[in-house]
């Protein structure tokens, strides 16, 4: 099994409020990993320090070491433009740009490609196949991506997240919003999704991270309790704390 | 007594209507009186015809044209200046001691009456650097006024964005200009030229700022150090003066027409932009 991310002693605070208090994880490549825990665990402030999208938050101090095909990339000489074309994410609200549904998936390549004119058209098709919208869209690619439904708005979230052709994809509760249809379709997607990229699914439905990931990792308080194959935390779990989370006694 | 609250909701709405309609009847009045008064002598030889014997007879072509060259040239010097203005203040600085000035520094600006610009602008531009009453002079002056009129209104329609859109962008993995360029200001686009509509109405009807600074000649400017008249100070001298009050309304029509035509183009033009990005 092959590591793709490799977290070291990570830690972040704003002000006198640590985050994360020392957090060691191997994330693996080609599996679904799941984060979940309750609100204020860390858990969706460590995914953003993946794609350094935590550096639009003011007032954070990071120390540790975040690997990426073992790049640090928390070292200084990272393009974090480039980074994020490595590592794609998915917002817990769908929130397309106010464009047309093909300019939102094109939005991405159209930054890369700006000196060679590549055909982007098979890629935003390609794109909107594999995040399962296209039969839905295919007739309207040039009406405004804001009046899709909500559901039909995260998977074009999806879609333009892939068009960035990302190693790496972080969802932040991504179906925290939507309908058990819609949820149900982005984790069919996720699913033959994974052979390609590798995933991590942040979510505070432990249903869903059992049903669709194939590692799981229980956060609290700013620190991982217990990381494993989602078999064994949800069968036999070593910490009594993640039983506890998982059996729904507190979270 | 106890007050139906149906009856103060009915109240409330006639008051409202009838203040709108208040409003809209004044409007109305100015551009009939306008109208009536000005329509009779309003036509192509008055609007292509050079004017003579000070204005009382022939047309107002010159001042067309004085008009035309003060307002986009004022226009093109003062929205690129005040839109970077703005974009820098709430896209490239944090809130500090430094973008508070600048602020509060611009919003006194907007309140400063024109005469003081005129001044100003006869002081420093006319005298000082040597144009002499000059269109040149006159563009710099009204550049100066309008500039934070854009600047207060573009920052306004910037920081309306919503900041998702900007993070969306981000992890897009654009760039903070190209998340400026291609999210914040078509979002912000209908705001800006708001902004602008105004800077133009402010410009058009300028009159003690321009005496002062572009002069009040009623020969044909060709060039940038040439004096002129614009209509508004046309107006003013004409009907100030009483040289000819029939002159006069004419040339506020035509005004008032202009600034009618400038804003359907400019927002029929905006309408087409921002349909795309709906």
């Amino acid at each position: 099994m092959e590591t793709k991310i490799r977290i070291e002693d990570l830690r972040l605070s704003f002000g006198k409020a640590d985050v994360l208090k020392g957090v060691n994880i191997d994330v693996y490549k080609n599996k679904i990993t799941g984060f979940m825990g309750p609100a204020g665990s860390g858990k969706s402030t460590l995914i953003s320090i993946i794609n350094r999208m935590i550096d639009f938050e003011e007032g954070s101090r990071i120390t540790g070491k975040v690997f990426i095909d073992d790049e640090n990339i928390l070292g200084d000489e990272i393009d974090e433009v480039h980074l994020r074309r490595r590592v794609g994410t998915v917002f817990a609200v769908p929130i397309p740009l106010p464009r047309s549904i093909y300019d939102n998936v094109a939005y991405g390549p159209k930054l890369r490609n700006r000196n060679q004119r590549r055909e982007l058209r098979p890629f935003v098709v390609e794109s909107l196949k594999k995040a399962f919208l296209w039969d839905e869209v295919k007739d309207r690619l040039n009406s405004s991506a804001l009046k899709l439904s909500g559901g039909q708005q995260q998977r074009l979230c999806l879609a333009r997240t892939l068009a960035l052709e990302p190693e790496i994809i972080l969802l932040d509760e991504p179906c925290s919003g939507l309908d058990p249809i819609s949820t149900a379709k982005i984790e069919e997607a996720l699913d033959k999704l994974k052979k390609d990229y590798t995933i991590i699914l942040v979510s505070n439905n432990t249903k869903q991270i059992a049903r669709i990931t194939d590692y799981a990792a229980f956060f609290y308080m700013g620190a991982l309790i217990e990381y494993g194959t989602t078999e064994k935390l949800f069968t036999n779990p070593s910490e009594k704390k993640t039983e506890d989370y998982i059996q729904g006694k507190f979270g | 007594m106890r007050i139906n609250p149906r009856l103060i909701d009915r109240l409330v709405r006639i008051g409202l209507n009838s203040q709108a309609f208040f409003t809209v009847a004044i409007l109305v009045a100015i551009v009939a009186i306008i109208c009536v008064k000005g329509a009779p002598h309003l036509n192509l030889e008055f609007i292509f015809s050079s004017p003579q014997d000070m204005g009382r007879h022939g047309g107002i072509f010159a001042t067309i044209v004085g008009t035309v060259f003060l307002v986009i040239l004022s226009l093109l010097l003062a929205t690129p200046l005040g839109v970077g203005t703005a974009i820098f203040l709430t896209e490239y600085t944090k809130e500090s001691w430094f973008t508070k000035t600048i602020r509060f520094g611009v919003e006194s600006l907007a309140g400063i009456p024109s005469i003081l610009y005129g001044l100003f602008g006869f002081i420093f531009f006319v005298i000082k650097l040597g144009m002499g009453w000059s269109l040149m002079a006159g563009v710099f002056t009204v550049t100066i006024m309008i500039l934070p009129t854009i600047i207060r209104t573009s920052e306004e329609a910037i920081k309306a964005v919503p900041r998702n859109l900007r993070i969306v962008s981000y992890s897009l993995s654009a760039t903070k200009w190209e998340t400026v360029t291609k999210v914040v200001l078509p979002s912000a686009g209908p705001g800006i030229l708001t902004g602008i509509m105004l800077s133009v109405g402010r410009a058009v009807g300028e009159t003690a700022a321009v005496i002062f600074t572009m002069g009040s000649s009623l020969r044909l400017p060709t060039s940038l150090m040439d004096s002129g008249r614009t209509m508004a100070v046309h107006f003013y001298i004409l009907a100030r003066e009483g040289i000819s009050m029939e002159k006069a309304y004419a040339t506020a029509l035509v005004l008032v027409l202009s600034i009618l035509c400038i804003n359907i183009i400019a927002y029929s033009i905006m309408n087409r932009v921002t349909s795309k990005y709906s």
